[in-house]
């Protein structure tokens, strides 16, 4: 039996054929768009390394079946540079070293990104350190990852007032 | 896992009778259902979609002053509504203590009452459990148990409830709304969860198909707000299961207690609400000693399931603290760690 889902990935829409409903948007990703920047670790819901924004909102892309997802937006970590020019949480992140391995960063910058959009940490980093718990770092980069999201979350208020301005 | 057919109904009704069929089981965020399903613990031969479905996920007023949460609400878009933080802050913070931004994010409100126990055995197929499996034993109960129940368990099964949303909306008289076959009908949220007993397989009032389609909080769980706190003890800062937790919420004239509620969660298969302990406490002076008897009482009934002991008199230190922390009144924000004891300064944390 054929399943289908349309899905608007990093901006570009497409329907997809499933062979199966047991796809989640993690493997979708990876195996059927080859967009392999999200990483598969726990597959469980447990690390944070698998995750996206579907509809503007950070999600663990191993538990979320595609085919519940017709309609969605996407985005991935291959979707936030503009160009050559990174994303600022990007950035921020090569600066102030929050990553060693790099198995986790992928997921740890989307979620980062979501926690900005949320506004719920302002600059208290006790507030960033718990809403990045989601995401785990075998390497230990923590403290990085911590300074990088709150430079991050400054470079994106100020360009946000000149916006404004 | 194993595969399934899909369906998404267009209606409540149309999702009720698709899901009443033996092996039906219903799809909403999935978050802990995949992670079942992954793990061959559960292998539901159909999944009713129902996250689709319009007008569940709304946070309505009720004419009564009371408050309507549709069951597609998810976890993160009702602790962050600034009007339901404001008049149920212990339920707003015991939402902001549980699992994961990503997962509140995703996680629904029924999904959230109807979450599986997290007990290891029941995940792991090679083990004995009377829950997966009837009648296959409780390995559990010689097993690694020291986060196990000390309230309510029985020979077959020892598992406790990992809601920390559950608690304080058990505190606060919850009712939840269940469409069925035969209609509409409500059950305290109270009455929701079952003891295991004998068949700790059957975990909930609800019959076959039925489903939940949203949970009200009566007016008079309002009357709280001033002080109402959801506190928890985890293994870890964050993104962890209680080992222990409790939400407590008074109603104060100057010092006095005119009226309290309190439950405990991490204890037993089911929020647990300590009626005792609100009875004691009424009329009473706020402080340690009427908080201490209060403990005692809450916990009179308690026994080790094994190697857990130290999660009784934990627990009631968790209870006097709560109920400190209540007395000493709702904090403006939820703090930086929600219902974290790490999270207080001052004498209150020696309480």
């Amino acid at each position: 039996m054929g399943f289908s889902t349309t899905l608007t990935v990093n901006g570009v829409t497409r329907t997809i054929e499933l062979d199966d409903p047991r796809v989640t948007i993690l493997d979708l990703l990876r195996e059927r768009l080859h967009l392999t920047g999200t990483k598969k670790g726990c597959d469980r819901g447990q690390c944070g390394a698998c995750t996206v924004l579907i509809d503007g909102r950070r999600v663990n892309s191993c538990l979320a079946f595609a085919i519940s997802h017709d309609g969605a937006q996407v985005l991935t970590i291959e979707g936030i540079a503009e160009g050559n020019r990174l994303h600022p949480v990007q950035e921020a992140f090569i600066a102030h070293d929050g990553l060693q391995c790099g198995f986790c960063t992928p997921g740890q910058i989307m979620s980062a990104i979501g926690l900005i959009q949320e506004d719920q940490a302002g600059n208290d980093p006790e507030r960033v350190r718990e809403g990045m718990s989601g995401n785990l770092c075998r390497c230990g980069a923590y403290q990085g990852i911590t300074e990088a999201v709150l430079e991050a979350q400054r470079a994106l208020d100020a360009a946000s007032r000149k916006e404004v301005a | 896992m194993r595969t399934f057919d899909y369906v998404r109904p267009a209606t409540v009704q149309e999702a009720v009778a698709a899901a009443s069929e033996p092996g039906a089981v219903y799809l909403a965020a999935g978050t802990n259902l995949m992670d079942l399903m992954k793990g061959n613990i559960i292998r539901p031969s159909r999944l009713v979609d129902i996250s689709h479905l319009p007008d569940l996920d709304r946070i309505e007023d009720l004419p009564d002053g009371g408050v309507r949460i549709g069951a597609l609400v998810r976890n993160a878009d009702l602790a962050h509504d600034r009007a339901f933080a404001r008049r149920f802050p212990a339920v707003a913070e015991a939402l902001l203590s549980g699992a994961s931004a990503q997962l509140r994010n995703a996680a629904t409100v029924g999904g959230n009452l109807l979450q599986r126990t997290r007990c290891a055995y029941f995940y792991d197929v090679a083990s004995a459990c009377n829950k997966r499996e009837p009648g296959s034993g409780c390995d559990a109960r010689n097993g690694e148990n020291r986060l196990h129940a000390i309230m309510g368990w029985s020979e077959s099964c020892i598992a406790t409830h990992p809601s920390d949303f559950c608690v304080p909306l058990v505190a606060l008289d919850a009712v939840v709304e269940i469409e069925g076959r035969a209609g509409r009908r409500d059950v305290p949220l109270e009455a929701l969860h079952q003891l295991p007993g004998g068949a700790p397989d059957r975990e909930s009032a609800l019959e076959p198909g039925e489903m939940i389609v949203a949970v009200r909080l009566p007016a008079e769980a309002a009357h709280f707000a001033a002080h109402a706190r959801y506190l928890k003890v985890r293994e870890r800062t964050s993104y962890a299961f209680a080992v222990v937790s409790a939400a407590a919420a008074l109603r104060m004239e100057g010092d006095t207690i005119k009226e309290a509620r309190l439950a405990l969660g991490g204890v037993a298969l089911k929020p647990w609400r300590a009626r005792e302990a609100e009875q004691i406490l009424t009329e009473m002076r706020a402080g340690a000693s009427a908080f201490r008897r209060a403990a005692e009482a809450a916990l009179a009934e308690a026994r080790p399931s094994g190697d857990n002991g130290f999660k009784i008199e934990l627990a009631r230190r968790i209870v006097v603290r709560a109920l400190a922390l209540a007395a000493a009144g709702t904090p403006e924000r939820v703090p930086a760690l929600p219902a974290s004891p790490f999270a207080v300064s001052g004498d209150v944390i020696h309480a």
